[in-house]
């Protein structure tokens, strides 16, 4: 006798995961999520006062993971090198509160600190089907493990601290496919720019975004890093790549994995994360790989970006008048002319480092353009390794020495000039090619002038002192 | 949390996309105590020009707005960091609700957790309020959460959404993290599974 089967539901990669951790439903239809893994960094200041103010403890400390990223010095591993006493008291801050709740802490004078998106992974503390927080927004940067990830704020924190859980509505998911070979000298970073571009600031804001496609399954983890991390740019809650054997390679020895009988056991619950066949996505777009080029940001908002052959836009081009004003406040606060080549565009500062470009393939590939070159005169370079492992790794295989030979400032990880708060910041009116997430005014310091683009074309804007089509060095 | 219950007053008009949370409260400022003003910091180099003078032109320092308590934006207001510090500048600066088309994922949420109402209404509705506002900065709307509606007479009048949860804890001026609390058991099953 023929027995039938029940038909299970095909559900995406996303769905799996969520369903995974409801721990309950409200009647309004949020969900109570159960939290894997919480990382913290030294922003958590107000959190924590939350926490005591009500006098509660963090409920599970060994799922939580603290490191200072946010406030640290670049020049040194002395908290005492930062100047300023609030921000000192920021990172102290942290080390005190992990200690006092009974939380892992990655310190400054231990080779495991780092931005902590940067290390998570490097401690094999991401892993698929988790559900990851932190009050950060690039959290989503743990989802190329295929673990839904997404970034929180100071009240979500402390709830859960105080909890273990977090209440959330189910987001939209939109899946975006790329497909076919990447070009010469076009990376990670130019392929989520060019979503940006295309979809918009606000194209994923309801969503949790999956990438898939051939070009995706071709990045390396480190890649993947880059793709996923940027999701919050495109407004997406979170973004995520289907594990397969490149995550579980990465994961195979790393600390925090699981070990023995316990990876085996994860093993058979990884090769499960995975988008079902005929399961439904509420928005798929479709890109080709060759059609995207190295790009470069011009103006205010991740979504202002363009090829780098292309021109600054002319404001009277633009589909709207909000947009129009929004183009012409941009290139005034940015300082370019309509119809200027982007090639053109002289620059004062390189930033390479941050969440999104600051791991070892990223210095590989910016320390490959800058070999036996130096940097253009007037131009201040900067390399922010993003974690202590790949500092010393990169010193391992000497790109250290390129960098420095070349003229670049080689520094102590942290998240430094992405956003300054340490005190790394440009200067008033100065311009940055930058590896970092946000070209945002002022965000690299008050009258900061940010364009954003991959460690090989800010490394080959270091050489010439402009904006420069990468492939033209390689 | 404060109650809200009704809010009437005229609208501070800021029409741009994108107003990213590093604008409505610069970097620089994220090390300072909850304790503070945040209001003090809220647009600070929007606000300001570069000599610290402010900014005529910019709507939050005319006199028209002073007390305002109600913010009129566009589509995807507060994107970028997930800072809650932006939303506690707003708060600060003695604003209770925003209308917008669209937010920022995490700003929408810290909003909700810190009494400020983020409402969002169609972008022809909140087209229409510019409008109105550009034509008599003066014109007030009345925010009715209970009846989840924004009405400016004689001519307008949307209604909005808002799960049941926020509402109460809005109506009532109490927050989440009590509630979850009392939810210690259902969390210890799960764990137990």
């Amino acid at each position: 006798m023929q027995q039938i089967q029940p038909t299970k539901q095909a559900l995406t990669l996303f769905e799996k995961i969520w369903n995974k951790h409801v721990v309950m439903e409200r009647d309004d239809g949020a969900s109570l999520l159960y939290v894997d893994r919480h990382l913290i960094q030294d922003g958590s200041a107000p959190a924590f006062e939350m926490l005591h103010q009500r006098q509660l403890k963090a409920r599970v400390p060994s799922r939580a993971f603290g490191t200072p990223d946010h406030y640290v010095p670049t020049i040194g591993r002395d908290l005492n090198a930062i100047q300023d006493p609030e921000k000192r008291a920021m990172a102290q801050a942290l080390e005190d509160d992990c200690e006092r709740h009974h939380i892992q802490y990655f310190g400054l004078q231990d080779s495991r600190q780092g931005i902590i998106h940067v290390i998570a992974p490097e401690q094999g503390l991401s892993q698929p089907g988790q559900l990851i927080v932190c009050g950060d927004s690039h959290t989503a940067t743990h989802g190329a493990f295929g673990a839904l990830a997404f970034g929180i704020g100071a009240s979500e924190v402390a709830h859960v601290l105080a909890t273990q859980t977090l209440w959330q509505r189910k987001p939209l998911t939109m899946r975006i496919n790329i497909e076919g070979p990447l070009g010469k000298g076009v990376t990670a970073k130019d392929i989520i720019l060019s979503i940006i571009g295309k979809i918009g600031a606000a194209g994923a804001v309801g969503y949790a975004i999956e990438y898939t496609g051939e070009t995706i399954r071709n990045l390396s983890m480190q890649e993947r890093m880059t793709v996923c991390n940027m999701s919050i740019e495109a407004g997406g809650r979170a973004g995520m790549i289907a594990p397969d054997e490149k995550t579980i390679e990465w994961l195979k020895d790393k600390p925090y994995a699981p070990k023995g009988v316990d990876w085996d056991a994860a093993l058979d619950q990884w090769r499960e994360m995975f988008s079902d066949s005929g399961s439904d996505y509420n928005q798929v777009v479709q890109m080709r790989a060759e059609e995207i080029s190295p790009m470069v940001t011009w103006g205010n908002s991740p979504e202002d970006v363009l090829p780098i052959d292309g021109i600054v836009p002319f404001p009277a081009d633009a589909p709207s008048a909000v947009k129009r004003q929004a183009i012409e406040n941009a290139e005034a606060y940015m300082g370019l002319t309509p119809g200027q080549k982007l090639t053109e565009i002289q620059i004062d500062h390189v930033f390479i480092g941050s969440c999104t470009n600051g791991r070892l393939e990223d210095l590989r590939s910016a320390a490959a353009v800058v070999k036996d070159r130096h940097v253009a005169e007037g131009v201040q370079a900067w390399v922010v390794p993003g974690s202590g492992w790949v500092k010393s790794q990169a010193e391992k295989e000497g790109l250290d020495q390129i960098f420095i030979s070349a003229g670049f400032q080689w520094r102590e990880p942290g998240c430094s000039m992405c956003l300054g708060t340490n005190g790394d910041q440009v200067q008033f009116g100065k311009r940055c090619a930058s590896t970092s997430n946000r070209n945002f005014v002022g965000r690299q310091g008050p009258g900061s002038r940010t364009h954003l683009m991959s460690p090989a074309m800010a490394a080959a804007a270091a050489v010439t002192g402009r904006l420069t089509d990468v492939r033209n060095l390689i | 949390m404060e109650k809200f219950e009704t809010l009437r007053g005229v609208m501070l008009p800021l029409d741009k996309v994108n107003i990213d949370t590093d604008q409505i409260l610069p970097a620089r400022y994220l090390q300072k105590p909850r304790a503070n003003n945040f209001g003090d910091y809220l647009f600070k180099d929007v606000r300001h020009d570069d000599q610290g003078l402010l900014r005529p032109e910019f709507v939050l320092n005319q006199a028209t707005y002073v007390g305002v308590q109600i913010m009129l934006a566009n589509d995807n207001f507060g994107c970028g960091s997930s800072r809650e510090h932006a939303v506690w500048a707003i708060y600060d600066g003695g604003f209770r609700a925003v209308i917008a088309p669209s937010f920022g994922d995490i700003f929408f949420n810290n909003a909700l957790k810190n009494g400020l109402l983020p409402i969002r209404l169609a972008k022809s509705e909140v087209m229409s309020l510019f409008s109105l506002a550009q034509k008599n900065p003066e014109s007030q709307v009345v925010i009715d959460l209970a009846a989840q509606t924004v009405v400016a007479s004689p001519d307008f009048s949307a209604s909005f959404e808002i799960d049941q949860f926020s509402k109460q804890c809005f109506l009532e001026g109490i927050d989440e993290l009590g509630y979850t609390l009392s939810l210690l058991s259902q969390i210890e099953a799960f764990e137990k599974k």
